[in-house]
């Protein structure tokens, strides 16, 4: 077990190692460089501030330089947000996205459980019917007419009682939490439905289902303890790649109710160039979602005791 | 099965002939064509794929037929809902109309009046057009002046008079014209008497409902008419089916024109990078051992990038130059993202049927690796690479789609679905056909792509065969 986790971190340091790399290669294939915008009018203002962020240096140079420092968990300073440490800006911004992320996946994993047992159950009866017709809605239609629509649906609902139930948008309270979570765990939410159901369905017809009723188990019993806790494993194994895909969605949320999380930081810092914002943000993330995977998988290994880690 | 027959005498007569025994009464069918007589008894996927169709005949046919300019502006029309073809009144250009003044009335009020009555009188002269409203109404005792307000939805009182439109500071100036970016639809124009400075409490409304009209020399340069077309008729305006944005363009127009953008890259990518995935993911399957290690290990590398970050960074970093629409980059960074999830399902699949009973025989048999890469492992793995390829599609199409909505997607002015959604967000309030066509087409073929993704899984499973 002790080996298994070490074995899976080293392999995790070496993929955000890659991560790292490839950033780095990507961001100077971009034509033109941070020093482009109007501060650096003359020459010599360009040369002198090329020489501060040390982008006067050839490029292998400047990639063992920023290897070194990220190693030792510096990211430098933000080209266009003067004096701003990078760990800063992921420090203020990456928690927000982070509560946003956590709510939505949360959303997602009681919904998704919870619609596909009520599906499984009621097979090809009406509430079945009802919400796999949701799930295809969820599935299909972009995020953003999600983001939209629940903005939307919060404007009316306002004024409909005259006062402000749920913020429209903003960042700050629970409440300006709940709608974005809702509307960025739907998708999942749908995938995770199905999932479920499929999942809920193959168990029933599985020999110790057989065996618990023979023993006159009551249905709920059954239902709870036998049916529900092994439909539940595939699920677990999807939620790893969900996470990241829910930190994807979050970009599009986060512009659609104006709040402050990195998403948005990090589409300013690639068109403005910022090398060390893009640098920090993609690095941090590609870190963070290295190790949920690799959570993710370890706690499958708790939860299912057939999958023992070798 | 356990209904009775009746039996007859024929049942009772013995086989014709012994030399057909062994023969199978049925053609035997070919797993393709199994798998296509499942798909068909699958409604929805069947619907799926005549929507597919549907939307390649769109998309391709479509700009053939509907052959207006998807950039082309139609200025007399901004904004507009669908709506059946429309006409406008053709009115004179404007010339300016003497201000209305009652000249038996005083200018201004002899002292400070403390109420004033409500204005009476209040009428439309001529015909109210977009082009201009002339408004007219009877002068108030003791009136130094009238506020005009224009409102699209019914004032309540005083509350939700709308946009002040002018203060007239004398008693006697009895009318106004409105020219101010006037559309066909319902107005209610509200008239306030004043002192000369401030309001009073009283309010008179009237309900205005202007014509749709082109002056002369507007048809005139959009070719709406010849020159002899005198004022007062009426001429057919451009017809938009699914109505026009906010610059005034075409929506159906735009909405093929966009097809054409968001299903290339949602068809084009995943067809390029799920070959590459086949390739890549057969050869380390097949060959095995330590370089079927380094190609798989480079792989979950390419996985575990942060994807939406990179699809950006790509974008950019490919992206050269201005005046470039953007869809080549896109396409590339899609590639260069996305084909290791193919690879590493190829890769197992060629795994496992490697040590499957079938090709030890054929090898037995005397088959080359050639032979058995090309009759055995490639026919055996098609279907699971059919079905990741119809699953790919609507993750491109929504990745375009995502990308344009941000910003970092199709540049404008050429149009994806994304990017129309993007602008109609913004209108989504005062215009919300903008925004619910292209997140309809996108919602339908995602829809229909996938839907047909979860026939092709069920028709393809070779485990359905046995069942039947």
């Amino acid at each position: 077990m002790f080996r298994y986790t070490l074995g899976r971190l080293l392999s995790g340091v070496i993929t955000v190692w890659f991560i790292a790399t490839a950033t780095f290669l990507a961001m100077h294939a971009v034509p033109g460089d941070p020093l482009m915008n109007e501060k650096a009018t003359t020459a010599e203002i360009r040369e002198n501030l090329a020489r501060k962020y040390g982008l006067d240096r050839p490029l292998p140079e400047q990639y063992v330089i920023y290897l070194s420092n990220m190693i030792q968990g510096d990211f430098g300073i933000s080209f266009t947000q003067q004096n701003r440490r990078v760990n800063d800006i992921i420090k203020d911004h990456f928690p927000v996205s982070a509560a946003l992320g956590i709510l939505a996946i949360t959303f997602a994993a009681l919904g998704g459980i919870l619609w596909g047992a009520i599906t499984a159950l009621y097979r090809n009866q009406l509430p079945d019917i009802i919400i796999m017709f949701l799930v295809i809605l969820g599935i299909s239609v972009p995020s953003f007419v999600f983001a939209a629509l629940g903005q939307l649906l919060l404007v009316n609902l306002n004024q409909w009682f005259g006062t402000s139930i749920l913020p429209v948008a903003g960042w700050g309270t629970f409440s300006h939490m709940l709608m974005p979570s809702l509307v960025l765990g739907l998708g999942t939410m749908a995938l995770l439905t199905r999932l479920m159901r499929s999942s809920m369905l193959e168990v029933v017809n599985e020999d110790f289902i057989k065996t618990a009723k023979a023993k006159g188990l009551s249905p709920q019993r059954i239902f709870f303890k036998h049916q529900l806790r092994n439909a539940i494993l595939p699920v677990v194994t999807v939620l790893g790649p969900q996470i990241a895909a829910i930190t994807t969605g979050g970009f599009v949320v986060e512009l659609v109710f104006a709040i402050p999380g990195l998403g948005r930081y990090f589409v300013q810092a690639v068109q403005q160039l910022d090398y060390t914002v893009i640098m920090g943000t993609t690095v941090f993330y590609g870190a963070f979602l290295v190790l949920m995977v690799i959570l993710v998988d370890i706690i499958y290994g708790f939860i299912d005791p057939r999958v023992r880690l070798k | 099965m356990n209904t009775l027959r009746t039996l007859t005498e024929a049942d009772f007569q013995p086989a014709p002939s012994q030399d057909n025994l062994e023969q199978i009464s049925r053609p035997s069918l070919s797993y393709w064509q199994d798998a296509w007589i499942r798909l068909k008894k699958n409604t929805r996927a069947l619907i799926s794929l005549y929507l597919i169709v549907g939307l390649a005949f769109f998309t391709l046919i479509g700009p053939w037929i509907w052959t207006k300019d998807p950039a082309a502006q139609d200025l007399d029309q901004i904004s507009q809902a669908p709506a059946l073809p429309k006409t406008a009144l053709l009115v004179k250009d404007f010339e300016p109309s003497a201000t209305p003044i009652d000249t038996t009335h005083p200018p201004a009020p002899s002292g400070y009046p403390d109420a004033l009555d409500a204005v009476t009188g209040l009428t439309v002269l001529g015909t109210p057009t977009t082009q201009s409203v002339r408004l007219s109404w009877s002068p108030v005792d003791q009136a130094g002046g009238y506020s005009v307000y224009r409102s699209e939805s019914a004032p309540e009182g005083l509350m939700g008079l709308g946009l002040p439109l002018a203060s007239l500071t004398a008693g006697n100036i009895v009318g106004f014209e409105d020219r101010l970016n006037l559309k066909s639809q319902t107005y209610y124009y509200s008239i306030i008497p004043t002192d000369g400075f401030d309001e009073f409490d009283v309010v008179s409304t009237l309900e205005v409902s202007p014509q749709q009209s082109i002056t002369v020399s507007q048809a005139l340069e959009r070719q709406l008419i010849d020159s002899d077309d005198r004022p007062g008729q009426t001429v057919q305006l451009a017809f938009h089916p699914l109505g026009t944005d906010y610059l005034g363009r075409d929506m159906l127009a735009r909405l093929m024109q966009g097809a054409r953008v968001s299903l290339f890259i949602g068809v084009v990518a995943p067809l390029i990078y799920v070959l590459f995935g086949v390739f890549y993911g057969g050869f380390a399957g097949y060959l095995g051992g330590t370089t079927d290690q380094v190609l798989m290990r480079f792989a979950d590398f390419v996985v575990a990038l942060p994807f939406l970050l990179f699809m950006i960074l790509f974008k950019i970093a490919f992206g050269i130059g201005p005046g470039e629409s953007g869809i080549l980059p896109m396409l590339i960074a899609l590639i260069l993202l996305l084909w290791p999830a193919t690879a590493r399902l190829v890769r197992g699949q060629v795994l496992r049927i490697r040590e499957q009973g079938y090709i030890e025989a054929a090898r037995l048999l005397g088959g080359g690796p050639s032979y058995l890469i090309a009759r055995h492992i490639i026919p055996n793995t098609m279907g699971v690479i059919l079905v990741t390829l119809t699953f790919a599609v609507p993750s491109a199409i929504f990745t375009e789609a995502f990308l344009s909505f941000i910003g970092m997607g199709v540049a404008p002015p050429t149009p994806s679905w994304g990017s129309m959604c993007n602008e109609g967000v913004k209108t989504m309030l005062s215009h919300p056909h903008e925004l619910f066509f292209p997140a309809l087409f996108i919602s339908i073929t995602v829809l229909a792509f996938n839907l047909l993704g979860d026939g092709l899984t069920e028709a393809l499973d070779s485990k359905m065969r046995s069942k039947e």
